[in-house]
């Protein structure tokens, strides 16, 4: 078997949805379908494994909480990169070997490029603006509509290749992984929940530490939480 | 309250509403999001006299697209208020103020209000609703469905409060949700992220619950660990390194 052969067929959907949930993030709408809990559920969805896109997109949105969108602060782009993740995961059967650890690292870096993908892009930007600059400097409101309509054709683009591109390495990769790791998926399942559980705590932390009383509301709710999950368990 | 007699016809606000979706369609460093204030702000300027072939439409468009950086959400608010200036034939000088003097407030409450604690707090929503077992279109509606309540009736409010005020809008951020919003929901998104973690991840593990006690002694060290590296290196960043670790032991041992 050839691990490397990858079906394009099967991608360019995903690629379209990574394109969509990466132009939500900043450009449009930031309705925030571009969130992993939402896109990663999609793409489980696109594969019809909705179950395991929302399993990962969970996990994914824990490390989300962390690194929340102020102002000109750098930032991963986790729409794209939720797609990515959660088309991986689903893609793989139940219970095989590190499946949540390979597409949550592969969700992972591409976040990161995601990111700086869209620090690459607004420079871009700002070059056509310059281009544009006479039309802009006389008040044409047509030139303010282009340069808007193409800053977000830009950035679907952008979700577009990142998506497509991630995918077709990391497709081969979590088929290499996953038919060289002996680790029981129940295993790796638990190495992304710990990972990603005690991100998302320090995440929560950092964001309430700062208001009167949160850090007691924190606490208390954690309690509830276990009893509820001992419950439950 | 301002008492001039220009209205918004209902056309021109639905077309301004709906780019204010795209206000942040180009954004670059020099001018961050000045360009979508002007594109935002496009369909009510056209009302302007000599529409958009006329010199105050293009002087108008030209100084709003220059730079603006505020919270995309509230600068609905600017988008209003610079939009009723104009058309109240309000001093270029005195926009221009307004201009430098807005995009502050504008940026820090809704940086407190919606990142800080609007998102985290519907996502703990959402991850509670994972926990607790309901499907995934529940959870997704859920997420999406709250979340975009408060995300558009806050768009909505802003514009309309800078339309109705004008340049004298700073008043409207003193509104109580604005101003003591930010801590309630703080509040809010500790008890509910509280209860979420623990909840959702024992989700998400499964049938592999017999591990539970080891993951919540890693996640506790794991937790202290990120929080002692805060300002050094962030946490998912650090999740890189360790999920390829395992990956590359889980493959050569």
């Amino acid at each position: 078997m050839n691990v490397f052969a990858v079906d394009l067929l099967q991608l360019l959907p995903l690629a379209v949805l990574g394109a969509v949930m990466g132009l939500d993030v900043v450009s449009f709408p930031q309705a925030m379908i571009s969130r992993p809990i939402v896109a990663a559920t999609a793409a489980g969805a696109l594969i019809g494994e909705a179950d395991r896109g929302l399993a990962i997109g969970v996990a994914l949105e824990f490390f989300a909480l962390e690194s929340l969108p102020f102002g000109a602060s750098r930032y991963p782009e986790w729409g794209s990169a939720a797609v990515v993740g959660g088309a991986l995961f689903a893609m793989t059967p139940d219970n095989a070997p590190a499946a949540m650890t390979i597409a949550s690292l592969a969700a992972l870096i591409t976040a990161s490029i995601g990111g700086n993908s869209m620090i690459w892009m607004r420079r871009f930007l700002a070059r056509v603006a310059q281009t544009r600059q006479a039309t802009l400097a006389e008040g044409s409101g047509r030139a303010v509509v282009g340069l808007q309509l193409a800053g977000m054709t830009a950035d679907l683009l952008r979700g577009f290749v990142l998506t497509l591109a991630a995918l077709t390495i990391f497709s081969p990769l979590r088929t290499l992984v996953l038919a060289t790791s002996t680790f029981p998926g129940t295993f790796s399942r638990a190495v992304v929940v710990s990972v990603a559980s005690a991100v998302g705590l320090a995440a929560v932390w950092k964001v309430v530490r700062m208001t009167a009383g949160a850090r007691w509301w924190l606490l208390g709710g954690l309690g509830i939480g276990f009893v509820i999950a001992g419950g439950l368990g | 309250m301002t008492t001039s007699p220009v209205t918004l016809p209902l056309l021109t606000r639905l077309a301004m509403t709906s780019r204010l979706f795209a206000i942040q369609g180009v954004w670059t460093y020099e001018t961050m999001l000045g360009n979508g204030i002007a594109f935002a702000m496009e369909p009510a300027l056209r009302r302007l006299p000599g529409g958009p072939l006329g010199e105050p439409y293009r002087a108008a468009m030209v100084r709003h697209s220059g730079y603006f950086n505020a919270h995309p959400y509230l600068a609905a608010v600017a988008v209003g208020a610079l939009a009723r200036a104009e058309l109240d034939g309000v001093p270029a000088a005195q926009i221009e103020r307004f201009r430098v003097a807005a995009p502050g407030p504008l940026g820090s409450v809704g940086d407190r209000l919606i990142w800080a604690g609007w998102l985290p707090l519907c996502s703990s929503l959402g991850l509670l609703a994972f926990g607790l077992g309901m499907s995934p279109a529940g959870v997704v509606l859920v997420f999406l469905g709250v979340y975009n309540a408060g995300h558009i009736a806050l768009r909505l409010w802003a514009l309309d409060a800078g339309w109705r005020d004008g340049l004298r809008v700073a008043q409207a951020l003193g509104n109580p949700v604005l101003r003591q919003g930010p801590a309630h929901v703080a509040r809010a998104t500790a008890l509910v992220a509280g209860i979420a973690l623990p909840v959702a991840a024992q989700g998400i593990i499964g049938p592999g619950r017999a591990l539970l006690g080891g993951v919540l002694a890693a996640v506790a060290v794991g937790a202290v660990v990120v929080t002692a590296l805060h300002g050094k290196y962030e946490g998912w960043r650090l999740a890189i390194f360790a999920l390829a670790a395992f990956v590359l032991f889980s493959v050569v041992r």
